[in-house]
């Protein structure tokens, strides 16, 4: 992070305030609460069924929490629907890839574009001139990011057939395509090899310092969590556990417990 | 119960195609268009009739394919937009004397918004259930129209007979080749329009919705509004073609309008290949020409006959019309090559 990003990171960007959600009887989040500063990677770590998706989908308005507040740029999120989430700068990924399958590489980042632009179905179908205007502008941003990330070589091809890791980069381009102030990502290193976690760890940190970006990163790859996060969030059974630095975070004894399991059980 | 929820996870994932794969190239085009004008200079007035009614339901099949190709939505209702454009047509014309063309537009508009508004209840609804809730729809028109209350406009049981338009401006052509004419104009400007729209930022967002919902939402696009467009301007499409449809043959009748007709567009759909629009036109064709041919084979058994054909056909090519093509357009590269 350079120094100027760390000089105006005094105001949260995003602050999750105090979030429960019940499912039945179940608490699956207790009292949540944590910051995230301009152009921090924050790390959320934690077992399985520790919070961490459901945190993420309160964050994209997949469900409403049940108590608490999340606030983007100080305002709160909770009032808009989820196809309102991508337009004040929150975008995401999802832990087992959700492209649209059957349209090609750049139909699904063109649709990343959709928070970002207008039209309405009578000037589409007329083809109207702002509606060619507005397509070759999103052409022109769309071939931008495929450059970026490397995909223009299958631009064309449908999404299903490709493997794994480019699906993944796909999902990050169609994400990147909606301007995100807030990037969410899902478990990127699943399903990865060793390699390519290494290659993804380089570039979820060259998209923050290129693109101005935020990344909240959710992950089992302790590696991967360790070697770019600036700030590190431990849950367990639906609390927070431990807070800091990713040294600090590690060294932790509860957090250590949760992972390992303590001597008397 | 198990066999149900596949059937329904299953359903959305009927061959959708790439937006590329939705048209034909430039040069296939033009023939069939060249095809499409000249044919009647070269039949019977009665072949260029039954060639009119393969165009409307070639528009019906398409906004069948807007609807499920497009947006991933089934319907088995159609019948019931087409039998209401076709009866606002003929109320407007005979009743309030309006010119048969303008009547078409209205007829359209009318059926998006009825389209548009049973999109909204239809929103709760997926897969096979959605089905079932248009099947309603298409069972439920046929007895709105023989309401004693609207008699006095829709003749009740009976229907309304339609004035057969002449060929304006003291053009020499008879009735039906005018028709014939004047509804290929019609099909193929909504034909350019619909392309245009499932190749626009609105198409891609109701295929994005069809290929995965919670992505779509997350990516901004509002599911449920994109949802109902669908709905509605796959009505409203329907409803020009029923429109057309009662100007063409000069008659409508609550029972030209059951739940028969939408299952022939839906098979229509099925044997065009689902979300290839110019397939469309092969399945109307189908639709229309081979209950002729089942017929000519056994009077008695026409249905039956019918019904191998069909089978024949699924069984052939499940894809449909776009499966001929992808295995001619393969070919032809073929023989470039060598």
């Amino acid at each position: 992070m350079t120094q100027a990003q760390l000089a105006q990171g005094n105001d949260p960007l995003l602050a999750v305030r105090d979030v429960s959600v019940v499912f039945g009887g179940i608490v699956a989040l207790n009292g949540v609460s944590f910051d995230m500063k301009q152009g921090q990677i924050l790390g959320l770590i934690g077992p399985n069924g520790a919070g961490k998706t459901t945190l993420f989908n309160c964050l994209s308005r997949l469900y409403q929490p049940s108590k608490g507040d999340i606030l983007m740029e100080g305002v709160s999120i909770l009032k808009r629907p989820a196809h309102r989430i991508a337009e004040i700068g929150i975008g995401r990924t999802f832990q087992n890839v959700a492209l649209f399958p059957n349209l090609s590489v750049i139909d699904n980042v063109r649709i990343g574009t959709h928070s970002r632009t207008n039209s309405d179905i009578v000037s589409d179908s007329l083809k109207l001139g702002w509606v060619r205007r507005g397509e070759a502008a999103i052409n022109h941003k769309v071939n931008d990011i495929l450059g970026y990330l490397d995909l223009r070589d299958v631009a064309h091809t449908v999404v299903s057939g490709l493997p794994f890791g480019t699906q993944k980069r796909v999902e990050l381009a169609r994400a990147l395509a909606a301007d995100p102030k807030i990037l969410l990502l899902d478990e990127p290193a699943g399903g990865l090899n060793h390699e390519e976690v290494y290659v993804l760890g380089d570039l979820i940190r060259r998209i923050r310092d290129e693109r101005d970006m935020t990344v909240l990163l959710v992950e089992h790859h302790m590696g991967l969590v360790m070697s770019i996060a600036d700030h590190v969030v431990a849950l367990n059974f639906g609390r927070k556990l431990a807070e800091g630095t990713p040294s600090q975070v590690q060294s932790d004894p509860d957090v250590i417990k949760a992972y390992l399991g303590s001597k008397d059980q | 119960m198990s066999a149900i929820q596949e059937t329904v996870t299953d359903a959305p994932a009927i061959d959708a195609v790439p937006k590329r794969a939705m048209t034909l190239g430039a040069g296939t085009s033009a023939v069939v268009l060249l095809l499409l004008l000249v044919m009647p200079l070269f039949v019977k007035n009665f072949v260029i009739f039954q060639l009119t009614t393969v165009l409307i339901y070639g528009l019906a099949v398409l906004a069948l394919n807007i609807l499920t190709g497009g947006s991933g939505q089934f319907s088995l209702g159609q019948s019931a937009f087409y039998a209401l454009g076709a009866y606002i047509s003929a109320v407007l014309m005979e009743h309030a004397g309006m010119n048969y063309a303008l009547t078409l537009p209205i007829s359209g508009i009318i059926c998006f918004a009825f389209g548009f508004l049973f999109g909204l209840p239809a929103l709760r609804l997926s897969g096979i259930y959605l089905a079932l809730a248009t099947f309603a729809l298409a069972v439920a028109m046929p007895q709105f129209l023989k309401l004693g209350a609207l008699e006095e406009w829709t003749g009740g049981v009976q229907g309304l007979v339609v004035t057969k338009p002449d060929a304006p401006f003291g053009l020499p052509l008879s009735q039906d080749t005018w028709l014939y004419y004047f509804t290929l104009a019609i099909a193929i400007a909504i034909y350019i329009a619909s392309i245009n729209l499932l190749r626009s930022r609105s198409g891609r967002a109701m295929m994005a919705i069809r290929d995965n919902e919670i992505a779509a939402s997350a990516m901004g696009i509002n599911v449920a509004l994109y949802k109902t467009l669908a709905f509605g301007v796959s009505a409203g499409i329907t409803g020009v073609a029923g429109g057309l449809g009662a100007i063409v043959v000069q008659f409508v009748a609550p029972d030209s309008y059951t739940i028969q007709l939408a299952i022939a567009l839906f098979l229509g759909m099925v044997v065009g290949g689902v979300g290839w629009l110019p397939g469309s036109i092969v399945g109307a064709a189908f639709i229309v020409f081979v209950p002729n041919i089942a017929e000519s084979i056994s009077k008695g058994l026409s249905g039956a006959v019918f019904g191998v054909l069909l089978f024949v056909v699924i069984f052939l090519v499940p894809h449909g019309a776009r499966q001929v093509a992808l295995v001619c357009q393969h070919w032809i590269g073929k023989l470039k090559r060598s």
